[in-house]
Parts: structure tokens; C-alpha cells; sequence
């Protein structure tokens, strides 16, 4: 088994959200808490993410973009839904707009709640996906290895 | 063949990624604490390659990972060549195939991102290019003979000979190592206007690829880097290393400190810096005859 956690890369995606929570996962990465000493690297694209770290809820229009990221990252993956409307829809949950959470699209593994989310929260929240990523990438190589003997053996 | 001859390539196959990995990441360390940061450790590029080996494959198509498979396979060529004591030409001619397999690499995916980004690497080959081989000239005007023996040989320590060819060759280095301002076509540093650049497309086990290639690349450079001081002394690899050292930190000082330019300036840039450098330095050595 692969140890993985030490290179976690992040794909950081803005929802409908008001930008106080991005403005919070920005300063994650500044001298004050630099998210980089965890190895973190946030990576724009899709193809090289481990973590999904979405903030703001999700709406009719994003919907289809936030499942398409989903997919184009490779697996084992991990998604954090930063702040109250990713977790729940938050402050504008009533809009006519507004389907509700981050979870409404794909599914969520860890919520950090917040608003805005705290940056120690964030990386929290990081450091809690970071350990789910491992797990999952444990199952992964498990599961790569039986299907593999499994073709051995026909 | 002296001993040496084939101690070097074997080194260079084995311990190739180890150096150019740690380069990298006393790189990221460095960088960190120039900004004021803690950063990741030294061994930082080393975990992420692992991970990268260890996720599923998402290939754009079969051809990207053949390509790629080619750009190493010839980056590791191109240094046999260099540290078995071949022709520095024919090994600088065997990097520029290297280049142009990555380009493919890249351009085949036809994504917009990898488009843009493969006319600029495109740009950087043309950019650095010049400087590489009128370096490889000045080498065959001071020593006589373009084999890197010969060049070692020779009674002269080349950089107080051609100075101006080793200034235009770390433009050409930097363009080459992909430090700002210079990293055009793509960035050790996230978030550009092109997402990745080249790396757009490649995910897990085509990065990891690219990532080694690129370390056997810088491995390879820096010993280009010492052959300007190197020479059968065994105290001028004391002062290669010494000079390798002051270039790469030079780089990282360099990458720091310097905003990406536009291609076209990029360019210019380099390109005036080859004909100013290079040139005189040509001249001086044609006259001194």
C-alpha cells in the first residue's frame, strides 16, 4: 500500500458563493498558515486534483460543472464542502435558484462548516480529507490488485 | 574508454532522478521561505511522483503515453551520450529530439490549453536553441574538438575563455529549467492563464513520467553547467559543483524575483542576449586565432 497522504493536491471550485470563503481557502495557503507544508498544492486542473474543495451552494447553472469536474478527476477522491452554503445551501438557500449544498451534485465526504469557514477550520477540514484520501487509495490499490490476480486466474 | 567513461552514465541512469528530484524540491523549500513560509519537505517531489504512480489512469488517448515513454527514454539518451564522453553536438541535437517528442506529446491531445501551450514550448525550443549550440561552438573553438574528453582535457578551465557563451547559456537555462520569467509554455507555480500548460492533460502515471524526464533534464544541464570549469584536475569538480551550485540558486533567486513575461518578449530577450554575449565572445575567440 501506496503512502499516499504526504501529496494531497487540491482543485479549488467557487460555487454561488459570496467569495468570503474563497477568500479564506487563499489565505490557507499564505505565510500565516501555508497549506503547503502538508504538501498541498493547489493544482487548476481537474486531471492531477485528489480533493475537491468546493465553497458556495449549487445552482441550476453549476450543477453540471461541478458533476463534470467530479468526473474528470481520477480516482481515489476526496471532496470538502467549505462553508455553510456548501454544506447546506446557507444565507441564500431560499433563492429561486439555489438546489441547495454541495451535495445536492456530488457526493460529500467532509462539511467544514462557517461563514465565512476559518482558515484553521479549512485546514481542518484538509487535514481530515487528507486522511480519508489515504484509506480510499489503500481500498483502491486493493481492489486494482484483485482484479488483477482475478485475470490471472482465468 | 577511461574507467570514468562508464562510471558516469551509470551514475547518471541511477542517481539522474535522485538529484534532479532533490534539486527540485530544495527548490520548493527555498521558494517557501523566501516567501516567508515553512514549506513542504525536501523530499516533497519524491511523494508526489508516488502518488501519481499510484492513481487511476485517465489518458486523453495511448499516444500521449508512448510520446511521453519517447521524451524520457531519449532525456536518458541524450545523458549517456553527454557523460559517456560523447560529441556535446550530437548530444545538445539528441535533447532538441527529446523536445519535440514532448511537444507532440502535448499538441496530440488537441485540447485548447495544450494547443496554446505547445506553440509556446515551440517558442522556447527556438528561443534557447541558439544559445545551446554557439555554447557547443565556443567549446570547439577553446578545445579543438566538440568530444567532452577533449574538452575536459584541454589545458585551459573554459569559462575564463568564453564567459560571454556561459552568460547567454543561462538564459538558455532558464528558459530551459522553465523559471520565471521565462516559463512560458508552462510554471512550477500554479495557476496560469493556460491551467497547467503542457501538463494540462497529463494526469497520475503521464505526469509522473513527465516529472522524471524532467529531472533527468536538469541532472543533465547542471553537467553542462560544470563542464565550463571541469578538467582532469580532481579539484575542478570541487569547483563544477561549486558553480552548479551558485547557477541553480541563482535560478531560484531568479524565479522569485521576476514576473512572467509575454513569448514574444521572451524571445527578444533571449535571443538579443545570444547574439550580444555569444557573439562577442565568437568574435573575440576567432580574432584571438
Amino acid at each position: 500500500m501506496a503512502k499516499v497522504k504526504e501529496s494531497p493536491w487540491v482543485l479549488h471550485y467557487d460555487g454561488s458563493s459570496c467569495n468570503g470563503c474563497d477568500i479564506e481557502v487563499l489565505a490557507s495557503l499564505t505565510p500565516v498558515y501555508d497549506a503547503e507544508r502538508f504538501g498541498v498544492v493547489n493544482t487548476g486542473d481537474p486531471l492531477q486534483a485528489d480533493i475537491l474543495l468546493i465553497t458556495g451552494g449549487i445552482n441550476t447553472q453549476n450543477l453540471s460543472v461541478v458533476k463534470q469536474l467530479y468526473d474528470q478527476m481520477p480516482r481515489p477522491k476526496v471532496v470538502v464542502a467549505v462553508g455553510t452554503c456548501a454544506c447546506t445551501g446557507g444565507i441564500f438557500k431560499e433563492c429561486y435558484n439555489i438546489l441547495g449544498g454541495a451535495d445536492k451534485a456530488v457526493p460529500v465526504d467532509i462539511y467544514v462548516p462557517g461563514c465565512a469557514a476559518r482558515p484553521q477550520s479549512i485546514i481542518d477540514g484538509i487535514v481530515q480529507a487528507v486522511e480519508l484520501f489515504q484509506k480510499r487509495s489503500d481500498e483502491h490499490d486493493a481492489a486494482v490488485a484483485a482484479a488483477k490476480s482475478g485475470t490471472q486466474a482465468k | 574508454m577511461s574507467p570514468i567513461q562508464i562510471i558516469f552514465p551509470i551514475l547518471f541512469v541511477i542517481l539522474g532522478p535522485f538529484v534532479g528530484g532533490l534539486m527540485d524540491g530544495i527548490d520548493r523549500k527555498l521558494s517557501a521561505r523566501l516567501q516567508g513560509r515553512i514549506g513542504p519537505s525536501i523530499l516533497q517531489p519524491f511523494y508526489d511522483v508516488r502518488k501519481l504512480m499510484n492513481k487511476q489512469v485517465i489518458g486523453v488517448n495511448r499516444a500521449q503515453y508512448a510520446l511521453l515513454l519517447s521524451y524520457l527514454l531519449l532525456m536518458i539518451v541524450t545523458g549517456l551520450l553527454f557523460f559517456s564522453g560523447s560529441d556535446i553536438l550530437m548530444s545538445v541535437f539528441v535533447l532538441s529530439t527529446a523536445s519535440i517528442f514532448l511537444y507532440f506529446a502535448v499538441v496530440e491531445t488537441g485540447s485548447p490549453y495544450n494547443t496554446i501551450a505547445s506553440n509556446r514550448e515551440l517558442v522556447q525550443i527556438m528561443a534557447y536553441e541558439p544559445a545551446v549550440i554557439l555554447m557547443c561552438v565556443g567549446f570547439y573553438l577553446v578545445a579543438g574538438s566538440f568530444n567532452v574528453p577533449d574538452i575536459m582535457q584541454s589545458e585551459t578551465i573554459m569559462i575564463t575563455r568564453m564567459p560571454g557563451f556561459f552568460i547567454a547559456f543561462l538564459f538558455a537555462l532558464a528558459v530551459k529549467l522553465r523559471k520565471s520569467p521565462f516559463d512560458v509554455s508552462t510554471g512550477h507555480h500554479a495557476h496560469q492563464e493556460l491551467v497547467q500548460g503542457i501538463k494540462t492533460e497529463m494526469g497520475a502515471r503521464n505526469l509522473a513520467i513527465f516529472q522524471i524526464a524532467e529531472w533527468y533534464e536538469s541532472a543533465l544541464l547542471m553537467g553542462m553547467v560544470a563542464l565550463f570549469i571541469v578538467d582532469r584536475r580532481p579539484l575542478s569538480f570541487f569547483f563544477g559543483a561549486l558553480l552548479v551550485l551558485a547557477v541553480y540558486l541563482f535560478m531560484i533567486l531568479l524565479d522569485n524575483t521576476a514576473a512572467r513575461i509575454k513569448y514574444t518578449k521572451m524571445l527578444k530577450i533571449v535571443w538579443i542576449a545570444t547574439i550580444l554575449f555569444s557573439g562577442l565572445n565568437l568574435l573575440v575567440l576567432m580574432l584571438m586565432r
